[in-house]
């Protein structure tokens, strides 16, 4: 398989890490190779989570600026934040929930609109599909499977050539039995509301 | 079971780096496993932990690195197979015993693994501790990769053995916290118990006794670099009039870009994973017939240096270069397209990098930056602190923990940081040598780690500060670890004892020490100005479990707080003490009762009463 390098944005405790796990097992389960690196320091304390995650031939385990093919954002502005990683080819998946950091309450920054975010990913970038994870999540049955409803939306793209099938089992063995009918549900959703994104 | 215990070679699974090097540690019979908790150190010793408790393996998480060093020298010369891990500045506490252990050497495995942290992802300084290998005379592997870092690991064990002698084993965070499909190889049996020898003229090390460990040590190097020079951690791959030496992640950079670049058929790529001590003929051999060198390594010219000097022995006038202001740096970790672009440069190879997206239009985006939690105990101290010195000219020394982020404002409370335990002693300074008055922090982990020599040299020559100690009974930082002060039951475990702080630094001859529960805001400033108003060395203890901890733990019972009509937007509470609980909507300060754990901090400063109790 070519490469393909994936880049993961997302706010600590959004689950991103999670989501990262299922995508190393679901490489597994496809036959890809795959090497993930995660910087999640003072993720705990509120900062941003970044996984990146190689797949195919390349033996490197992290992805140069400009040089990711998909970013798949768990929060609009961390989206935007992430675009020096992206560049015209890149496609980008996006949740539209914000999560505004505490900066913005204490009149450090103002958050942008996220019509523009959405507006500026598209003019570019290769791609946008931009869906409200957090409501999927909800609809699913749980506000934290908001990171399963975005990995629906990435698996609809076919970027990473991975059968539903095998993604679906990849939940089954890396997500906890107690939230696996809503996880399930929660990747039905976000993959359908990318379908329902580009048509 | 534990997942790395599991008994099935050829069994491939997801591993993040430090837990393959964890199960390269259990692969190869370990018995004993020392460490002071660090990051990007930290799972290797939660995962060791975790085993200790299902399994026959001995596990201690030490007060520090010293501390670990040293206990783990003993079982090593006891003839057990021992683990000695830390971050790399934990290296420069345990580098005392380690320069010295190196000349009285091992008689069972001893792997001591650093940790390095370019680019500083969680730590205070960039420091290259490959160093420690060449300064100690120890020899030292660097994997490139997650697997490889456990063959490693099972490697180190061996040549420890062979050489009678302890032996680095350096990663960088890029290995630590990858992850990548790992087999699992056999498990070797753990010898848990051995025997000391007397054999005081290698142990005991008076002078007479040093001078010939001395010429033993360098002897055992000569037989290293034998080693060394034959190893398989030291590869050539491909051949060609290009040469390219890496180490470490760099490898796969450099892999990746000769490809990329398609000049496969001209370079060659020698691979130093074996790296101290280095290996001379090999090197001069690849060397012979290339006609230009490119040495990659993320941080100091350690490979670089020794490449050229080797070069002028073999009399080679060939170019050799790494770190220059226009091919790499000293600074900061390095990524594909940066190794990718200086090998296309260096070698004259067309190469256009991809274009880089405009930042037009792009707003600015408010910053994330990390934040004490919701119902942190630490932000509650620094506000009474800074209420009780309001009228005083303070200087805060801090130290390395979560409070740390005390110095980011609103909270504004740290002024100064080197390493673990420096805030005790520079108090001691900083209040001889000015007439400020000195307030300082330190977590009951790191007082244990390395505060208390500090705070009885405070006592002794009697210096002027108050020392704020806050306890909240766990290591907080690193992810939750015991400490001295820990109460383990409250892990399911037994047999240990626990160190109580208000006696110790009682018994340290501290004559003023107070004891404050940092929520009760009005009495704790109080405290906390009597202890300031004390000439002399005071101690306040602020004592209150980290919330994160008695959360999961599930001690907190969680009452949200809201902000009621009575609120006159003044916003003190935000611009405070500015808990990431409060948000702003339509102006107005609100409270998220989702994270609020119910401090009732914010109550208490609040000059109308407005914040109450979320009725249920």
């Amino acid at each position: 398989m070519e490469t393909t390098r994936l880049i993961m944005v997302a706010v600590g405790g959004q689950g991103n890490l999670l989501a990262s796990k299922v995508l190393g097992e679901a490489a597994l389960i496809s036959g890809v190779q795959v090497r993930m690196s995660e910087i999640h320091g003072m993720a705990q304390r509120g900062g941003v989570v970044e996984s990146a995650i190689v797949f195919g031939e390349a033996t490197s385990s992290i992805i140069s600026d400009g040089e990711a093919d998909i970013l798949l954002g768990f929060e609009p502005s961390e989206t935007l934040r992430a675009l020096n990683r992206c560049s015209k080819d890149t496609k980008v998946i996006t949740n539209t929930a914000t999560l505004p950091p505490f900066t913005v309450s204490i009149g450090k920054g103002v958050y942008p609109e996220v019509e523009n975010i959405k507006e500026l990913l598209k003019d570019k970038c290769a791609s946008l599909v931009a869906i409200d994870a957090m409501a999927l999540a909800r609809e699913a049955g749980s506000p934290m499977s908001v990171n399963i409803v975005l990995l629906g939306a990435l698996i609809e793209s076919g970027s990473l050539g991975f059968t539903k099938e095998n993604v679906i089992e990849a939940i089954k063995r890396r997500t906890k039995k107690a939230f696996l009918d809503k996880n399930l549900n929660a990747f039905e959703l976000g993959f359908v509301a990318a379908q329902n994104y580009n048509s | 079971m534990h997942k790395l215990l599991n008994d099935s070679p050829g069994e491939k699974i997801m591993l993040l780096g430090n837990e393959a090097i964890a199960r390269g540690a259990i692969e190869a019979g370990v018995a004993f496993a020392t460490t002071y908790p660090g990051t990007p150190s930290s799972e290797i010793s939660l995962n060791l932990f975790q085993m200790s408790q299902e399994s026959d393996l001995y596990f201690e998480y030490s007060t520090n690195e010293k501390v670990a060093l040293e206990v783990a020298a003993a079982a090593a010369n006891s003839g057990l197979r021992t683990f000695c891990m830390m971050k790399h500045v934990g290296l420069n506490v345990a580098a005392d015993p380690l320069m010295t252990l190196a000349y009285v050497g091992v008689t069972g495995g001893m792997v001591i693994l650093s940790a390095d942290d370019p680019a500083m992802f969680s730590s205070q300084n960039e420091q290259d501790n490959r160093y420690y290998a060449k300064f100690g005379n120890l020899p030292m592997l660097e994997p490139s990769s997650v697997p490889e870092a456990k063959e490693m690991m099972r490697y180190a064990f061996d040549l420890s053995e062979e050489l009678k002698q302890p032996v680095l084993l350096r990663t960088t965070t890029r290995i630590n916290h990858s992850n990548a499909f790992v087999p699992f190889g056999d498990m070797k049996p753990r010898q848990t118990k051995g025997e000391f020898i007397r054999e005081p003229s290698r142990c005991v090390t008076v002078p007479a006794v040093s001078r010939q460990l001395h010429v033993k040590l360098l002897e055992k190097m000569d037989k290293a670099k034998d080693i060394c020079e034959s190893s398989d951690f030291n590869p050539i791959k491909g051949s060609g009039k290009f040469g390219i030496i890496a180490n470490g992640v760099s490898l796969h950079y450099a892999l990746d870009a000769v490809k990329d670049l398609g000049i496969e058929e001209d370079t060659k790529i020698l691979r130093l994973g074996f790296s101290n001590p280095m290996p001379e003929k090999l090197i001069k051999g690849f060397l012979q017939d290339c006609e230009k060198v490119l040495v990659i390594e993320e941080g100091e010219a350690f490979m670089e240096e020794a490449v050229k000097a080797f070069a002028q022995e073999a009399g080679l006038m060939i170019p050799i270069n790494g770190k220059s202001k226009t091919l790499f740096s000293r600074l900061s970790e390095y990524d594909p397209a940066m190794v990718r672009g200086n090998i296309a440069s260096y070698f004259g190879i067309e190469y256009t990098p991809k274009e880089k997206l405009s930042s037009d239009n792009v707003p600015p985006i408010p910053m994330r930056p990390p934040n004490l939690c919701s119902g942190c105990s630490h932000r509650a101290t620094f506000y009474e602190v800074k209420q009780a010195a309001a009228d005083m000219d303070i200087i805060c020394p801090t130290d390395i923990g979560c409070y740390t982020l005390g110095f980011l404002p609103p909270l504004n409370t740290g002024d100064f940081v080197i390493c673990m335990g420096s805030s005790v002693s520079t108090s001691c300074g900083f209040g001889q040598a000015t007439d400020q008055k000195v307030v300082s922090f330190i977590g009951d982990s790191t007082f244990f780690h390395s505060g208390i020599t500090g705070l009885v040299n405070a006592v002794f020559n009697d210096h002027n500060f108050t020392l704020v100690i806050l306890e909240n009974g766990i290591t907080a930082m690193t992810g939750h670890q015991p400490h001295p002060g820990v109460d383990m039951e409250r892990f399911g475990l037994d047999g240990f004892g626990r160190v109580n702080i208000e006696k110790l630094v009682r018994a340290l001859g501290v004559e003023h020490v107070s004891v404050i529960k940092p929520f009760k805001v009005k009495k704790s400033i109080e405290t906390i100005r009597e202890a300031l108003e004390y000439k002399g060395v005071s101690v306040v203890l602020s004592q209150e479990p980290c919330a994160l901890y008695a959360k999961s733990l599930n001690l907190l019972k969680p009452r949200a707080f809201k902000v009621s009509e009575r609120c006159v937007d003044h916003k003190d509470c935000v611009n405070t003490i500015a808990c990431p609980s409060f948000y702003i909507e339509d102006g107005r300060v609100k409270i998220d009762a989702d994270t609020c754990v119910g401090c009732a901090v914010c109550a208490q400063i609040c000059p109308e009463n407005a914040i109450t109790p979320v009725k249920k």
